[in-house]
């Protein structure tokens, strides 16, 4: 359930708001104003960007690693701690 | 049975006798003897609760709320900077709809560091969505706890019972202790309602654009409380044999000025409307029970005649005044008749409010051709 209730009437609503999701269901993707772009050509794999990105939004795959934007913030972190600079902040355009 | 005992014990029998699940509290000076006497009777076994050790306020009223969260009768007793640190919470409980139960000992705000009664720490949680209920007497907060649990499980909506620091909490009066199963036939186990449900997670009081809505459920729920309340008041009555109302009114009928006080300053009140009785003035007394939400048909009722009503606030906002007659004054705003109401700020810090104090505001006010500036009374000269 994404976001409460949908459709229901005032009545048909519980007294609290109630979900029954997981924070998987919350993307939080939009609210990022700049977009991390991974330059794995530069990236050793050292792994730091997927230590410390606070919202888990660093994914892995066959020994690499890539963004999802899905829920990526862009809070920049990532690219602060790159020891490469393999990740660049660029501005988000939508 | 009768017991010579405390406010602070009333608070705890009552609580003794409520069966709760879950206790999570941390002492506080005039408080600390109700958790006290609660840990006691739940490490003795009388009690078969879970207490709840906590480093804070704000983490007691925390672990009330997942306790409450999962459906326990859940309760809470604090004070002064107590409340204060629980504040963020308060709003929390009540927006999770959940019936926590907590004794508020009214102490002074600091600073300066004071321990004694000021109704101003619980006066200015009164927008947090807790109904609050200001009690005069021992017996009254044994009482008013038992309904509190009543009235929370049917409104799902937490209750603040407040009493006195000292005046109350400290003094010792013959208190009458109903049998258990008395008590239990006015409070059963509370019934069913939306709980956590480890089979079926979920998450309590998630993000939602729906907000207004939620809130719109707690404003129709303080509307019902009134009458919840009476009601609950009323069958508390004929159980025990004990009731209050909502507001108490004394020899408001055809009075020349009225009284408004909450607390135990109301029982001084009366005592010097007696004298003034003699004298052949009559000096009616209106006792503010339930504050939270403001009994406005009661109010307006016993209030209906008076030429003159005086509002005494053990309590106050500062660059506002007295938050008691802020509150009558709203109510009468929108009413046809305008009463003059003189505003007197006594007993601020635990000051004694003496017989004294009360007859000069009593004289005061019936000599003032119109109310002018607050009145602050005990004040070096």
């Amino acid at each position: 359930m994404k976001k409460g209730y949908g459709t229901k009437s005032l009545e048909e609503l519980p007294l609290t708001a109630i979900s029954f999701m997981t924070t998987e269901g919350n993307e939080t993707g939009e609210w990022r104003s700049q977009r991390p772009v991974l330059d794995s050509e530069k990236c050793n794999r050292c792994g730091l960007c997927w230590m410390y990105c606070p919202d888990q939004a660093i994914r892995t795959r066959e020994n690499s690693y890539w963004i999802s934007y899905e829920y990526c913030k862009g809070c920049g972190i990532c690219a602060t701690e790159c020891p490469k600079g393999a990740i660049l902040l660029v501005v988000e355009e939508r | 049975m009768k017991k010579v005992i405390s406010g602070n014990q009333a608070v705890s029998y009552a609580v003794l006798s409520a069966k709760p699940q879950v206790i999570a509290a941390y002492p506080i000076t005039p408080q600390s003897a109700i958790v006290e006497m609660l840990a006691t009777f739940c490490a003795t076994g009388d009690l078969h609760a879970k207490f709840i050790n906590v480093e804070s306020e704000h983490s007691a009223m925390a672990a009330c709320i997942a306790a409450s969260v999962t459906g326990a009768r859940t309760f809470t007793a604090t004070s002064s900077q107590g409340l204060a640190l629980m504040h963020e919470l308060l709003h929390y409980a009540s927006g999770l709809r959940l019936p926590i139960v907590m004794a508020n000992v009214n102490r002074a705000l600091a600073s300066p560091f004071n321990l004694k009664a000021d109704l101003s720490d619980s006066l200015s949680q009164r927008d947090t969505g807790w109904l609050q209920f200001y009690c005069e007497s021992g017996q009254e907060v044994f009482d008013t706890i038992i309904q509190a649990f009543r009235i929370s499980e049917e409104l799902l909506l937490p209750v603040m019972v407040n009493l006195e620091g000292f005046i109350l909490s400290h003094t010792y009066e013959a208190v009458e202790i109903p049998e258990q199963k008395e008590i239990e036939r006015f409070l059963p186990s509370p019934p069913p309602r939306e709980c956590l449900d480890v089979e079926h997670p979920s998450m309590f009081g998630s993000t939602t654009d729906l907000y207004i809505n939620f809130r719109y459920k707690m404003h129709q729920a303080m509307e019902k409380a009134e009458t919840v309340c009476q009601d609950v008041d009323d069958q508390f009555q004929r159980t025990l044999g004990r009731g209050y109302g909502l507001v108490q009114s004394y020899e408001c009928d055809d009075a020349d000025i009225i009284l408004l006080a909450a607390g135990t300053i109301a029982s001084s009140c009366r005592v010097v409307a007696d004298r003034f009785a003699k004298k052949g003035v009559k000096v009616g007394v209106l006792r503010i029970r339930l504050f939270r939400p403001l009994p406005k048909g009661p109010i307006c009722h016993a209030l209906k005649n008076t030429p003159k009503i005086a509002v005494i606030d053990r309590d106050f906002s500062p660059g506002c005044g007295g938050i008691l007659a802020q509150e009558v004054k709203a109510i009468f705003h929108n009413e046809n008749r305008k009463v003059p109401i003189y505003e007197f700020i006594a007993g601020l810090g635990g000051r004694d409010v003496t017989d004294e104090d009360i007859e000069r505001i009593i004289e005061q006010t019936l000599e003032a051709k119109e109310p002018g500036e607050i009145t602050w009374t005990g004040l070096l000269k």
